[in-house]
């Protein structure tokens, strides 16, 4: 195994108090798809929001331990928020397209960065557009109102507008809820590509998501880890009873 | 992040500044008009309608009296208007008619008042002069004026707090066998209630602060009304037809007329606050 | 006898439908009056020469000029504050004693009558600073009446740019003020937009806070601390002082195309607005 792109030590994150996740221990690495599971409140999405500190935008958060990315905690006052969230990228359940033209859209993270160079920008608008799978579709049309195009295509537009910027680690809050099977499947299609670059963290509802589209996953459960491990051998021989009780359906 | 910090403390301090200048105003107003009040004797110049300002009488009774009956005059006949179109255009006419009038409402209260006082006098006041009598000039025709003036702003209030009815109120009315009338009397009305007094109170308070229009129809007499064909003088007209020559005790005494206006319209105002806030408050709990 | 109930609801509705009526007849009717007495006497050179003998003759050129500047400056002064302040109370801060209190000023501000804008005017601007009755006076004036409106309406602006594009913009690594440039008031744009624009419009309309701090002088104004006469003024003493009822009628024509342009503007703006936010 490679050491961990990014280590999660003893991580607590509360909402006015209450925890939403607790005492978390993780670890994700380069070039995998990491699925985390479990049902409604059981903190995936806190902690998807703790990775790139979303979460610091709600007034009532507050947490302790630590998120170490190559070795730094992401915590530390030291840290540029705005350059840790352009290197872990978040992708939304709802893609929203903010309401501009494709490619305006997509060369917005950059030019927040200070990135001018046309070229520059041209060769990493096309460049991700074809790792999102999008390229063929849009590559005629680029300076159209991103909202013209369907629900998948803008899904793909959204990981492409987060591919743009080359981040280390890719974080998805369940990208294909509101998606049809096609779509869905042209997003897991992706993700098989983009883990040659990225490491993938998938939060979803849907188990047989996690189990084709994953190479590791974690379950979650009232904010507990209750178990992580390689995705075949945790859907197929769950150590923990609960988790078998969530696979089987037993609840949520 | 630290330079949003200090972004963020920039803005605080233009967003003071923005409302320090309310603080100015009420400094100003009262540093200039509170000295003659005193001077004079607040029963003095509160209760006499002796306006004489060469003598030095300065008792502004009857511009109290003539702003209070105009405010009145108004709210009745903007209330009249406000709620026949806010329920009229909330409730009955086709929503494209209801789109299509709510630009003209608020073209009216971009017309300024300068027009609506001039439209007054050369049409109405000589209609009232020659079917109802006396010189035309009067309470009457500043109330009818001033009504159309604020009807917008009344309009729009009121149409705020009847959307900001429940539907399901409203279809729970029909289906008990309502006719859409008597939905509108028993539910619509009582629960959009304390919205539409704000609304009213607001327009009072247009009405009473509304200068040139009431000069030009209202007839600028020194002396209590006695009936709605009596001319009268507002605060706000006595302010601004002398305040171009007046100098010293004078000019301090207009001074004291605006100090008047100010507290009857902070009144109103935090009147019709403290009504809205307390809508605001049962709708939390409920 | 008994009156059945639709029978109530006709005799009420159509009462109301009434009232209705007359409000869109007396609107009709007060642009119908000024413009069929006013357009006729409409000039270019009305439009383009200087009064003489007090207005009885010539045109409006200098209250053009006045009022383009007088209510054009207030704008300018006001429409940065009033919008850096929608900003502070919408994206810089929760919501607490703080904001409490300055949107109790600003509705307070909003209520206080223009009378009392142009006494103020005149002690403060005109005499305390020394400006005295001058084109800057009067403008300084109008843009502290006019504030709270453009406070209210940016904030509504803004606060309808919808959540989510603020998350996005921070997930791609922006800093709070670029987030703010460039999502919030870059969608917000058009909503606030419609505010200034009927700010000027009742800028241009004022008449009894510029009678106070700007003065009537009839002559072009060379500075901004020189006296102007604005349109609405212009009009008022026309009319009041039955100088000329051709003049004041072609003046008040004027006002009442520059207002009605304005409006649609402002609805036209607001319709963008709409339709960029999708509400």
């Amino acid at each position: 195994m490679p050491a961990p792109r990014i280590q999660v030590q003893g991580f607590t994150a509360c909402f006015d108090g209450k925890p939403a996740v607790k005492n978390l221990d993780l670890e994700i690495f380069p070039h995998e798809r990491l699925a985390i599971i479990g049902p409604a409140s059981s903190g995936k999405t806190t902690f998807l929001r703790s990775l790139n500190r979303l979460n610091d935008l709600d007034p009532g958060f507050t947490h302790s331990g630590e998120i170490l990315r190559d070795g730094k905690n992401i915590y530390d006052a030291d840290v540029d928020v705005a350059e840790l969230r352009r290197k872990i990228g978040m992708v939304y359940a709802v893609p929203v397209p903010l309401p501009w033209s494709i490619y305006d859209n997509l060369v917005y993270g950059l030019r927040l960065a200070g990135v001018r160079d046309r070229a520059t920008l041209n060769e990493r608008v096309e460049t991700a557009l074809r790792y999102a799978v999008l390229w063929d579709e849009v590559k005629d049309r680029l300076h159209e109102p991103a909202n013209v195009l369907s629900g998948g295509q803008q899904q793909r537009l959204c990981i492409a507008r987060v591919l743009v910027l080359e981040p280390d680690v890719l974080i998805l809050d369940e990208p294909c809820s509101g998606l049809d099977p096609i779509s869905t499947g042209k997003i897991e299609d992706a993700l098989v590509t983009l883990k040659e670059r990225h490491s993938i963290v998938l939060v979803t509802n849907n188990t047989k998501q996690a189990a084709r589209a994953s190479d590791r996953t974690a379950f979650f459960l009232l904010g507990d880890l209750i178990e992580v491990g390689p995705t075949a051998q945790l859907f197929t021989k769950p150590t923990h009873k609960r988790t078998n009780d969530y696979l089987v359906g037993q609840f949520g | 992040m630290k330079r949003d910090r200090l972004i963020g403390a920039i803005l605080l301090v233009v967003a003071l500044s923005a409302i320090s200048g309310l603080a100015l105003i009420t400094v100003f107003i009262f540093r200039e008009g509170v000295p003659i009040i005193l001077r004079v004797g607040a029963g003095q110049f509160f209760l006499s309608t002796d306006w004489e300002p060469s003598l030095g009488h300065f008792g502004i009774l009857s511009m109290i009296g003539g702003s209070l009956a105009v405010t009145v005059g108004a709210a009745v006949i903007g209330v009249v208007f406000s709620l026949g179109l806010a329920i009229v255009l909330t409730q009955f006419a086709p929503p494209a008619l209801a789109a299509a009038l709510k630009p003209a409402i608020e073209l009216l209260a971009g017309i300024p008042s300068v027009v609506y006082g001039f439209v007054g006098v050369v049409t109405l006041v000589p209609l009232i002069r020659h079917s109802l009598g006396g010189p035309g000039l009067s309470v009457l025709a500043a109330s009818i004026v001033l009504g159309i003036m604020i009807l917008p702003t009344i309009t729009s209030i009121a149409i705020d707090a009847l959307q900001a009815v429940p539907r399901s109120y409203v279809e729970g009315s029909i289906a008990l066998g309502a006719t859409r009338w008597q939905t509108v009397t028993m539910v619509l009305l009582r629960a959009a209630r304390s919205g539409i007094v704000a609304a009213v109170i607001l327009g009072m308070g247009r009405a009473i602060g509304e200068t040139m229009a009431v000069i030009m129809v209202a007839g600028n007499a020194l002396a209590l009304p006695h009936s709605l064909l009596d001319p009268v003088r507002t605060l706000t007209s006595n302010i601004a037809l002398e305040m171009g020559y007046a100098s010293g005790d004078h000019r301090q005494a207009l001074f004291a007329t605006g100090v008047t206006l100010f507290v009857i319209i902070t009144l109103l105002n935090t009147a019709a606050l403290a009504v809205s806030r307390r809508r605001a408050g049962r709708r939390r709990v409920g | 006898m008994k009156v059945s109930p639709a029978t109530t609801q006709r005799v009420a509705v159509g009462f109301m439908w009434t009232l209705a009526a007359i409000t869109f007849a007396v609107l009709i009717f007060i642009l119908a009056f000024i413009l069929a007495h006013g357009l006729p006497h409409v000039t270019w050179s009305f439009l383009t020469e200087s009064p003489s003998s007090m207005g009885r003759e010539g045109g409006i050129f200098p209250m053009i000029l006045g009022t383009l500047l007088v209510a054009g400056l207030a704008v300018l002064v006001a429409a940065p504050i009033g919008v850096a302040t929608a900003v502070y109370l919408t994206e810089y801060t929760r919501e607490g004693r703080l904001t409490a209190v300055i949107r109790f000023g600003a509705d307070c501000l909003a209520g206080v009558p223009s009378i009392i804008f142009g006494l103020f005017g005149f002690v403060f601007f005109a005499i305390t600073l020394g400006m005295g009755l001058s084109v800057l006076s009067g403008s300084l004036t109008l843009a502290l009446m006019v504030l709270p409106t453009i406070i209210r309406t940016s904030e509504e602006a803004i606060r309808a740019v919808p959540y989510a594009y603020r998350e996005v913009s921070f997930g791609l690594g922006s800093t709070r003020w670029q987030m703010v440039i460039t999502v919030v008031l870059r969608s917000a744009l058009p909503g606030i937009s419609t505010g200034i624009v009927l700010s000027l419009g009742r800028s241009i309309s004022e008449t009894a806070a510029v009678m106070l701090t700007a003065g009537s002088a009839l002559r072009l104004p060379r500075s901004l601390f020189d006296s102007s006469r604005t349109l609405a003024l212009h009009f008022y003493i026309l009319s009041r002082e039955g100088i000329s009822m051709p003049n004041a009628y072609a003046t008040a024509s004027v006002l009442i195309i520059a207002i009605l342009a304005l409006n649609l503007l402002a609805y036209w703006l607001m319709r963008r607005f709409v339709a960029k936010v999708g509400r």
